[in-house]
């Protein structure tokens, strides 16, 4: 198996090779670009080799710096963005308030028992990921996932100080000098700022961020926003910046999982092998007769971020950041051969080309159906639930102990303890009433500090209180088996809201 | 399990194998991933520090069994001590207010009352729960503390002098003290008389079967036990003698439990918690047991 030193050489000699390997198509030999994380280089028993990809241009590279500047811009921006909610309330957006048990999202404001939304925000991701999956592959992986993301910004970094892949292979082989150590140091110091940033950022979603960014320089901030921050950008390096690739190939457990969600329709990033074969170095001017398209420039092999040849069939190191395809199409455009010899294919269309057949494209299979049926039920429940969600809920808890209490005069006494959420953002004033048990009277116990049976909650809040109903020795008679059913109703004052909610009555068996 | 001879190699993946097989079922000898392996070495050397560190091992010293410390003298008995006192600390503001302010006052505060009646709560639970239930419900002999129905009545100040002194608590000179004289047993009057007051005692509540003999437990109700529960058998607290009309019976309402109180006499006691509990706790027990229903 091939030790670290000879693959080096031989990836220096495919970047040597490169830069005019279009026009000066030397070396007749399949093996000279090797791709070191291609199955025949990869024994379990060898360290890591290096990757280094190389800078291509393009359609899809394009694309990658707008989604990387979108998503990253999303992620430090958003905890910064104002949402008014009142007095009292946070203004921050998006916020996730632990010590108060809310999370702010826009207009949405989620209670604990509300995290159903929470729930049903991601089962929707989930069926979004699985669908894009089935239809263009790993999509995710390789254009939003935040380890494509910063391992890309990584590697611009890395490209910025150090060169291109040609001179970073030279670089890293040279012997240690002073350029060296500043390109390197310079290097590591950016990646460590760019993952105190991306550590930074997350905490804010978490505290009102103006507030907190004054602590953090202030140094008093709680102790456990220093710690998050500086896990956080310990991950953002270490993964980001060292281990890169191998979260994807190692570590992620989606690579494994996305099989079940591809098919032979799904569009996937390959190398049209009916095309390229046979390949082998072409000399400009002469015929393309017998011979497939491919020159084995080894270009896509030199900016592969995985360290893989896709002319080696779909592979799980692919994350289909598509990159392969933008360097592939340079080539063909220099070759004067059509573009689309690395391109969103399927398998079928794979078969059907070689059988002669039409090409074409089935987006709308079973399994897509399916994701997309699941899609609409979820997102209509969500919805509808979203819609009829009550800013006004009311519990009651009958006491257990003692279920009931016998009075002088015979009369039966029942506690409750009344829990009434108001989750509008102004105080409200409700009187409670109870309905459904003929005789029976509601009391306060005595110093409870509210008169009558009015209950006043404030802004945003769950207020408690405790209630007595009284059963008359007389109307005893309306219990069947010592239990009978009453409702608690309550009215918003100033409103004329109403909510109620059932309760029992418990009485000695007769 | 057979002993296959070792670094056989398997077909399919071209991989060593141990050596083992279980029921046809052979493993590889693939490599551990690299970061499990450091992962396991640092896990290792981590429980080295630990028994440094941290309370660990066992041994036999001169005085008996014992363990070592540890470095850092982590000791859990310490954390809840110290977790225990923080809390106390924390509403140590509160607490003296409580101790100190008058009853009605804290009850007019809604955060002392907040405070008093979780601390009250939790005193319950330690001191009272065990005679009166975890709901103050109360039981055969020990009064349910959630009704209307007092002994020694059941304003802020009774509740609290109750609590202070005791029942029938010999330890304390101020507890309240008060007797239901064993009629039967001490021979003052015959099973018949017994009886009969008995019956006039359940005529209170509209229950009498007997007319005539009620009408003569009358004659000696007024004679022996007026004194305490009054001519219309209403009860009075200064002296804990109970209402003999109303739906709650501490002692059992029907027939046999009337005659057996009459006979036997009842005394119950509750102890004084003046000395054991502080003024601060004492208040907040008061305004607990006040808020549970039957508070006047
Ligand atoms: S597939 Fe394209 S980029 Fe790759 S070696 Fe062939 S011609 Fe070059
Ligand atoms: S093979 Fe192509 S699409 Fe796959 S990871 Fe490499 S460059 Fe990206």
């Amino acid at each position: 198996m091939a030790d670290s030193a000879s693959s080096l050489e031989r990836l220096a000699a495919e970047a040597a090779g490169n830069v005019s390997a279009a026009a000066n198509p030397h070396g007749l030999d399949g093996e000279r670009y090797t791709a070191v994380n291609a199955e025949k280089n990869r024994s379990l028993y060898i360290s890591r080799v290096k990757i280094y990809p190389k800078l291509v241009g393009g359609t899809f590279r394009r694309l990658k710096w707008v989604i990387m500047a979108l998503t990253l811009t999303i992620y430090y921006v958003t905890p910064w963005l104002r949402w008014d909610r009142g007095a009292g309330l946070p203004d921050q957006a998006v916020l996730l308030d632990f010590p108060s048990r809310r999370f702010y999202f826009f207009f949405l404001e989620i209670w604990p028992q509300e995290f159903y939304y929470i729930t049903g925000l991601l089962i929707l991701a989930s069926l979004t990921l699985f669908l894009v999956t089935s239809l263009a592959g790993r999509v995710w992986c390789g254009y939003t996932c935040p380890q494509t993301v910063w391992t890309d910004l990584f590697i611009h970094v890395e490209r910025f100080f150090e060169g291109d892949r040609s001179a970073r292979i030279r670089l890293d082989r040279s012997p240690w000098s002073a350029g060296k150590l500043a390109r390197k140091a310079a290097k590591h110091l950016v990646w460590i700022l760019i993952a105190l940033a991306t550590g930074g950022a997350w905490v804010f979603y978490f505290a009102d961020a103006p507030t907190l960014a004054v602590e953090l320089a202030r140094f008093d901030a709680p102790p456990i926003a220093y710690i998050s921050i500086a896990i956080f950008a310990s991950t953002t390096y270490l993964l980001g910046g060292l281990a890169r690739e191998q979260v994807c190939i190692y570590m992620c457990p989606w690579p494994r999982i996305q099989g079940a969600m591809f098919d032979e329709e799904s569009l996937l990033v390959s190398y049209k092998e009916d095309r390229g074969e046979q390949r082998g170095p072409h000399k400009k001017g002469t015929s393309w007769e017998g011979r497939g398209d491919c020159i084995d420039c080894g270009q896509c092999v030199a900016v592969c971020p995985m360290g893989i040849d896709i002319r080696d069939g779909m592979q799980l190191e692919c994350i289909q950041c598509a990159l392969c395809i933008d360097a592939c199409d340079a080539i063909m455009d220099r070759v004067e051969r059509p573009r689309g010899l690395i391109a969103y294919d399927t398998l079928r269309n794979q078969e059907r080309r070689q059988a002669g057949e039409p090409q074409r494209l089935n987006l709308l299979r079973p399994r897509t159906l399916v994701y997309m049926a699941a899609l609409a039920i979820v997102g209509l429940i969500m919805l509808v639930a979203l819609i009829n969600r009550s800013t006004l809920e009311l519990n009651v808890l009958h006491d257990r102990n003692p279920l009931f209490v016998t009075l002088a005069d015979g009369s039966i006494r029942n506690g409750y303890e009344l829990k009434i959420v108001n989750k509008e953002h102004a105080e409200r004033v409700f009187r409670i009433d109870v309905e459904g048990l003929e005789g029976a009277v509601l009391s306060r116990p005595a110093l409870a500090g509210e008169e009558g049976s009015t209950v006043v909650v404030g802004v945003d809040t769950l207020r408690m209180a405790r209630f007595f109903v009284i059963l008359p020795a007389g109307r005893l008679d309306g219990l069947r088996d010592g239990e009978g059913m009453l409702t608690f109703v309550a009215t918003d004052l100033a409103t004329g809201q109403k909510v109620e909610r059932e309760s029992s009555f418990r009485g000695p068996v007769k | 399990m057979s002993d296959s001879p070792k670094n056989e190699v398997d077909d399919v993946t071209g991989v060593e194998t141990t050596g083992h097989e279980w029921d046809g079922i052979r493993e590889l000898d693939n490599p551990m991933p690299k970061w499990w392996l450091y992962t396991f070495y640092a896990c290792i050397i981590w429980s080295f520090a630990y028994w440094i560190v941290m309370p660990a091992w066992p041994y036999l010293s001169t005085e008996g069994w014992t363990y070592t410390k540890g470095v850092i003298g982590y000791d859990q008995r310490e954390v809840v001590a110290r977790e225990l006192g923080a809390v106390a600390e924390g509403r140590a503001d509160e607490m003296q207010q409580i101790a100190t302010l008058a009853l009605e006052d804290t009850a007019a505060d809604a955060t002392l009352m907040e405070v008093s009646l979780a601390a009250g709560k939790a005193a319950f639970g330690d001191n009272c729960a065990p005679c009166h239930g975890s709901g103050a419900q109360g039981s055969w002999g020990f009064p349910n503390l959630n009704d209307d129905v007092w002994l020694w009545g059941g304003t802020l100040g009774d509740i609290h002098y109750t609590l202070t002194h005791g029942i029938r608590w010999e330890a304390d000179d101020n507890t309240r003290q008060n007797v239901m004289m064993a009629y039967g047993r001490d021979g003052v009057l015959t099973r018949r008389e017994i009886a009969d007051v008995a019956e006039f005692v359940l005529a209170l509540s509209g229950r009498a079967d007997d007319a005539e003999a009620a009408t003569r437990g009358a004659e000696i109700f007024g004679e022996q036990c007026v004194t305490c529960h009054g001519a219309d058998g209403q009860g009075n607290r200064e002296l804990g003698a109970p209402n003999l009309t109303d739906a709650v019976w501490l002692y059992g309402g029907e027939r046999a439990s009337i005659i057996e109180s009459v006979s036997n006499g009842r005394s119950g006691v509750m102890p004084a918690w003046g000395g054991r509990l502080d003024a601060g706790t004492i208040n907040a027990l008061t305004l607990y047991v006040h808020s549970l229903g039957g508070g006047e």
